[in-house]
């Protein structure tokens, strides 16, 4: 993800729109596979200063409800679960703040 | 198209990144590409957590379960010509499912020995790496910086290895 290509600061990076745990893309869909390899290697080609993050053209071709839900583990993370309830009372604080 | 980074995150965890903001290491480290990739050897490293069933153990999930805030630094060493049945996952952040369907989706390692033979790369290296990219809360990659990366880095300059593709998980 480009947010933490940005922040890190690597020195040359594909930005690729895919869910947690397909970076290359789905199983056995090899040529969606290559197309994203043959960007990368694009990207290897042709950058000239560090810092360069290219953004892919390849769209993920299941819903993004469906991604959402096949990506994540089966049961919640230890420390999101650990987290869990701090998060909602950001989120909820959020939520008063702007309403 | 601009890559939407949140686009396939649930909330919760949008907001536990959020919450990991970090600045940029400046200056950003550069390498120009050392030779035209026809010519070039290559790596892969994942934080995927994969590792190679009946031949080394899986991350340590079990101290993550116990302690949250924890994550295994440790790394795997991967043979390229690793079959898929042998492939294992121990991530407790993913659904490893399709990893263990399809490897090449996190560690190309047959698009790769593929574009080696058309002859677009030199050569893929004969080990990849995986990693586990969870490293607690908040994170802490001191043992990748000062230990585990680095070995890595010289067994890959050992192996000749002059371009190396990072896929995180």
């Amino acid at each position: 993800m480009p947010y933490w290509a940005e922040r890190i600061g690597v020195p040359r990076a594909l930005a690729v729109e895919f869910p947690f745990g397909h970076t290359l893309g789905q199983p056995q869909n090899v040529f969606q596979q290559m197309r994203v390899i043959r960007e990368a290697l694009d990207v290897l080609k042709s950058a000239r200063s560090p810092g360069k993050i290219v953004h892919s053209r390849e769209k993920w071709p299941t819903s993004q409800a469906e991604a959402i839900q096949a990506w994540q583990p089966e049961k919640p993370s230890p420390i999101i679960e650990h987290l869990a309830p701090r998060f909602r009372e950001m989120l909820r604080s959020r939520r008063k703040k702007t309403s | 198209m601009t890559v939407d980074s949140f686009k396939f995150l649930p909330r919760l965890i949008a907001t536990f990144y959020q919450m990991m903001d970090r600045e940029p290491v400046h200056p950003i480290p550069w390498s120009p590409l050392p030779c035209d990739l026809e010519e070039c050897a290559f790596g892969l490293i994942t934080s995927a957590g994969l590792f190679q069933q009946r031949h080394s153990p899986p991350f340590d999930l079990e101290r993550e379960r116990q302690e949250p805030t924890w994550g295994d630094p440790s790394y795997r060493e991967i043979p390229v010509n690793i079959p898929q049945d042998q492939v294992g996952v121990s991530h407790l952040h993913l659904n490893p499912q399709d990893m263990l369907l399809d490897i090449n989706i996190q560690l190309p390692i047959r698009r790769f020995q593929e574009l080696q033979q058309e002859g677009r790369i030199g050569r893929l290296a004969k080990t990849a790496y995986s990693f586990m990219g969870y490293q607690g809360f908040p994170p802490d990659t001191t043992q990748w910086e000062s230990t585990f990366g680095p070995q890595v880095a010289q067994a890959l300059k050992a192996d000749g290895v002059d371009c190396v593709l990072l896929t995180p998980a």
